[in-house]
């Protein structure tokens, strides 16, 4: 069973490779991840698969590559995704305005061997393995961010992204060898043996960082919001979707090498989480780009996921099982929601970028109409992503809530207060998400177009509507089956961390199905009152007439409310966080000539952490500029001075 | 009908049938205030009853959103009075955690609202929906919070067994009910928040948001707006009632006495009182939350 999981990490990249055409790339990344998902169902399902050992020649261990139930669920989204986005990125690439500025092989040779190292990342059971697949990964994507790299926005964001993550591989390599040294070899089934609780904090910290930074968490998630929105959108879909979520899978397969859990871990992590997901929907509210909103709002579903690990250790600490599996089913849940919905709008940005040539919401208006499909779908990742019923989002939200609220009435003050935290902060973020998909949706898909030059063109293809339709459907059925797919996470879970199931766990999921049945109840009670609806207006007057407009009537589409002014206020409330940038020319006098306003909303971490982190590395390192003369002759005395340092060493 | 089952049911089918009620209470009352005799009680009933007899108009510019905003908005707040306990008795829906349920009803009904208003592009309409996304969602902790209070309190996670258990009376159980009632008074658009009396200004919340609503439609979400009167107006109702005979048609009877008293005060409020200006509604619901918050600390303490 592994091999084939291997087998379909190898043709994914051998079919990229041969350059054959896009064909050939996108349709070997299906047929790789479709076979692929063959091991992962069979792990998730129960069956025990037997990991594959190779001796091996380099360092400590063995070439070890193991199936687990974890391992199988994180493959499992990364396969689906990958399949779903190779489809899309086929019917993406197609259009007649493409620019071939690099061939499409190459694009689809890094996108498969980015899909093939995914995999590896999440079945690689030796260290080595794991950071060899690890850095497969980031190259990967790397080349892909830069695919446009005529633009020196894109070329910025993808070194920006280089230099993120390598700084996270550099946590992770120490942690790897602290982990390592200790147990005698790099096989993680022999990691966490004869780990003192001093070593596990660092190593926890180094995990947080290293990881962290991939999976994009405040302050580490500088490089996000650049890389998303340049790189093509069903590689955005793709990274956003689940290459992220790899650091997520990082940190959950280390924790658990680092022994019982400490209070702080959950708590920190907790708190990481709650930042990250406020924060995260208001940057995602201040933008105008559209892609650079749903990569903001990628920190904040991260965000909520770390905030899930948060509950579940600080459950695991509190020895309180149920809200320990609750945390966690909900974190792993909202894994794959999110893998759904995120990549879902992605695609549907695409489309509304390829029939409108713009990502400006601003610009944009009454998409629907001409793409209802595209319309429907994104309506669809909208009220998913803001946890809404009766949608996926909302089943991971309540499992986070019901877990906070178990711990809460059972537990001391010092569990029950950051899980109280978290409830604050999940509300906040609700609302919020709510408010920005609002703005996203509202703005983009309906009223009408606020520019002539942007008017959309039609509804894209079948290719690229067929996976935005199948994740949709996804989004619709893990919302409708809540408690089913909860119960698959959780069994995750329990064998993840050793657990018997608790007793009271059996209660918590006779919660679940009350859930579920009222989000079929609520289905179909819009159903009813729609049918209700149609047949109490049969045979009246349905008229269709001008939006009124309080008796002004020379109303124009640019007229409407745009984006920025939906979200002024709250990007007002919370100015001191966002630092929004205006510029404006104020209308003046009696008949006002022109007027203009704008407004930008930099990265905080980037303006206000970084920058000055590097100017300040950069100035110090230039002062050791007056070694470098240019001239041959030093160069040499540098030579003979060393020489004779090292001589001196050694004879002392 | 010692049966609880069928006490829910009753309570469940008594809330529909008297909830448009209270906007006449309400109105009742300001008018008394302002020295008018004021329109019929069951004014709310007859309007809702005369549009739901009439054909529709929509926008030129609306899709199919506008159409399926109305079924949406009414089928979430009929779901999320399933939740709501009432009269001591416990809600046709009681399970630990049904008050999130509760709030992401409200969230989907908002939302739609939202979106409608949008569709309709009309700037009022942005204007209004703009607003509403922003308090609601600084209303929401204050919400969860106030809750998350009262579960620590009483050991319960549901609403049905925490709202009936928190009394006697004490110092953080008065400060949930005033964090309670500020968003009771946000969340249904009512004075300081938003003036429902005013149709088109510029200072208007929810009413600017189904300007273009019509008919059947307009019915639907007329009455999923007092719906929301009652649900909210109920769980403040249930955790204030400081006394109960047992006696199901008793507690029922206080519990509509309670809801109308609860009205009342919200006219005599909008009587006293002038509209915040929208700078200061912020403030108002982060003191809400504050005040929550401090009751949850008292709690945990």
């Amino acid at each position: 069973m592994f091999l084939a999981s291997g087998a379909a990490s190898v043709a994914c990249a051998v079919a990229g490779k041969d350059r054959l055409g896009s064909l050939i790339g996108a349709w070997g990344a299906v047929g790789a991840s479709a076979m692929g998902c063959i091991p992962a169902l069979e792990a998730l399902c129960g069956r025990a698969i037997a990991p594959l050992m190779r001796s091996w020649r380099i360092l400590m261990g063995s070439f070890c590559i193991k199936l687990d139930t974890l391992s199988a669920f994180f493959l499992l989204a990364i396969l689906v995704i990958t399949a779903f986005t190779a489809i899309y990125g086929l019917g993406y690439d197609k259009g007649k305005d493409v620019k071939k500025t690099v061939s499409r092989g190459a694009i689809w040779f890094w996108f498969n061997l980015l899909g093939a190292s995914m995999a590896m990342v999440c079945v690689a059971a030796n260290a080595l393995l794991f950071l060899l697949a690890w850095e497969t990964m980031a190259l990967a994507s790397f080349f892909l961010v830069a695919h446009e790299h005529e633009k020196a926005d894109t070329r910025r964001a993808a070194w920006i992204y280089m230099i993120a993550t390598y700084l996270g591989a550099a946590c992770l390599l120490p942690m790897f060898l602290l982990l390592g040294s200790k147990a005698g070899t790099l096989d993680f089934g022999l990691f966490g043996s004869g780990i003192s609780p001093s070593l596990a904090n660092a190593c926890f910290a180094l995990a947080l960082i290293g990881f962290g930074t991939k999976a994009g968490v405040m302050p580490f998630h500088v490089w996000l919001p650049d890389a998303h929105p340049a790189a093509p959108t069903h590689v955005s879909a793709l990274m956003s979707g689940v290459m992220i979520k790899t650091g997520i899978y990082g940190l959950l397969r280390c924790m658990t090498f680092f022994g019982p859990p400490h209070l702080w871990w959950g708590v920190t992590l907790l708190a990481i989480g709650a930042v990250s997901g406020v924060l995260g929907v208001l940057f995602a509210l201040a933008q105008h780009d559209l892609k650079r909103l749903l990569a903001y709002h990628s920190v904040e579903n991260i965000g909520i996921i770390v905030m899930g690990l948060g509950i579940g250790f600080i459950g695991l600490y509190a020895k309180a099982p149920v809200t320990a599996a609750l945390g966690f089913s909900g974190a792993l849940l909202h894994v794959v929601n999110h893998a759904l919905f995120k990549s879902l709008l992605f695609m549907g940005a695409g489309a509304v970028y390829r029939k409108t040539r713009t990502r400006e919401m601003d610009l944009l208006g009454g998409v629907m109409k001409k793409m209802p499909v595209t319309g429907a779908t994104f309506l669809i990742g909208a009220i998913a992503i803001s946890g809404l019923p009766p949608l996926n989002g909302f089943v991971s939200e309540f499992l986070l809530y019901a877990g906070s609220f178990f711990g809460i009435i059972r537990q001391s003050p010092s569990v029950s207060l950051p899980l109280a935290l978290a409830v604050a902060a999940l509300a906040l973020i609700g609302g919020l998400a709510a408010a920005c998909f609002a703005k996203a949706f509202g703005i983009v898909f309906l009223g009408s177009p606020r520019s002539s030059s942007h008017e959309a063109e039609g509804e894209v293809g079948p290719l690229m509507l067929g996976p935005m339709i199948a994740c949709a459907g996804l989004c619709c059925l893990i919302g409708l089956t809540g408690p089913l797919a909860a119960g698959k996470t959780a069994a995750v879970v329990f064998t993840l961390f050793g657990m018997t199931p608790p007793l009271e766990f059996a209660s918590a999921s006779a919660i679940l199905y009350k859930v579920c049945g009222t989000l079929w109840a609520l289905t179909a009670m819009i159903a009813v009152f729609y049918f209700l609806r149609e047949r109490l207006l049969a045979g009246r007057s349905i008229r269709r007439a001008p939006t009124w407009d309080c008796g002004y009537t020379a109303g124009t589409g640019r007229m409407q409310y745009t984006g920025s002014s939906f979200a002024q206020p709250i990007i007002d409330l919370f100015s001191k966080v966002l630092k929004t940038e205006k510029v404006g020319q104020f209308p003046a006098r009696y008949f006002p000539l022109e007027a203009g306003f704008a407004s930008e909303t930099p990265d905080a971490g980037n303006e206000r952490i970084y920058r000055p982190i590097f100017t300040y590395v950069n100035s110090f390192l230039a002062r050791f500029g007056v070694l470098q003369r240019g001239r041959i002759q030093i160069y040499v005395l540098y030579l003979v001075i060393a020489l004779l340092v090292l001589l001196f060493w050694r004879l002392r | 009908m010692k049966h609880p089952h069928v006490i829910a049911v009753f309570n469940y089918f008594l809330a529909l049938a008297l909830a448009p009620l209270l906007t006449g209470v309400v109105n009742r009352v300001k008018a008394r205030f302002a020295g008018r005799s004021g329109p019929p009680l069951f004014q709310a009933y007859y309007d809702i009853a005369k549009l739901l007899r009439k054909g529709a108009v929509y926008g030129a510019q609306t899709s199919w959103i506008f159409r399926a905003s109305a079924p949406v908005i009414l089928a979430s707040g009929m779901i999320a009075l399933l939740t709501v306990p009432f009269g001591g008795a416990s809600a046709p829906l009681a399970f630990g955690g049904d008050i999130i349920v509760l709030a992401y009803m409200l969230g989907l009904m908002r939302f739609f609202t939202i979106v409608a208003a949008l569709d309709t592009g009309s700037s009022f309409e942005g204007m209004g929906a703009s607003r509403e996304a922003f308090f609601s969602a600084l209303a929401e902790p204050a919400l969860l919070l106030g809750v998350a209070a009262l579960a620590v309190k009483t050991g319960w996670m549901s609403l049905s067994s925490m709202l009936p258990a928190a009394s006697p009376v004490s110092f953080e159980l008065i400060l949930v009910v005033a964090a309670f009632i500020i968003v009771y008074l946000a969340e249904n658009a009512r004075i300081p928040i938003d003036d429902p009396a005013t149709h088109l200004e510029l200072t208007m919340i929810h009413e600017v948001m189904i300007l273009d609503h019509s008919g059947p439609d307009f019915g639907c979400i007329e009455f999923a707006s007092s719906l929301k009167l009652w649900i909210l107006g109920a769980i403040i109702v249930d955790i204030a009632v400081p006394y109960r005979s047992g006696w199901w048609f008793v507690d029922c009877a206080e519990g509509v006495a309670g809801m109308l008293v609860l009205a009342a005060a919200v006219g005599t409020v909008e009587s006293a009182m002038a509209r915040l200006r929208l700078l200061r509604v912020p403030q108002l619901l982060v003191a809400a939350g504050a005040l929550s918050t401090i009751a949850f600390l008292l709690v945990v303490r």
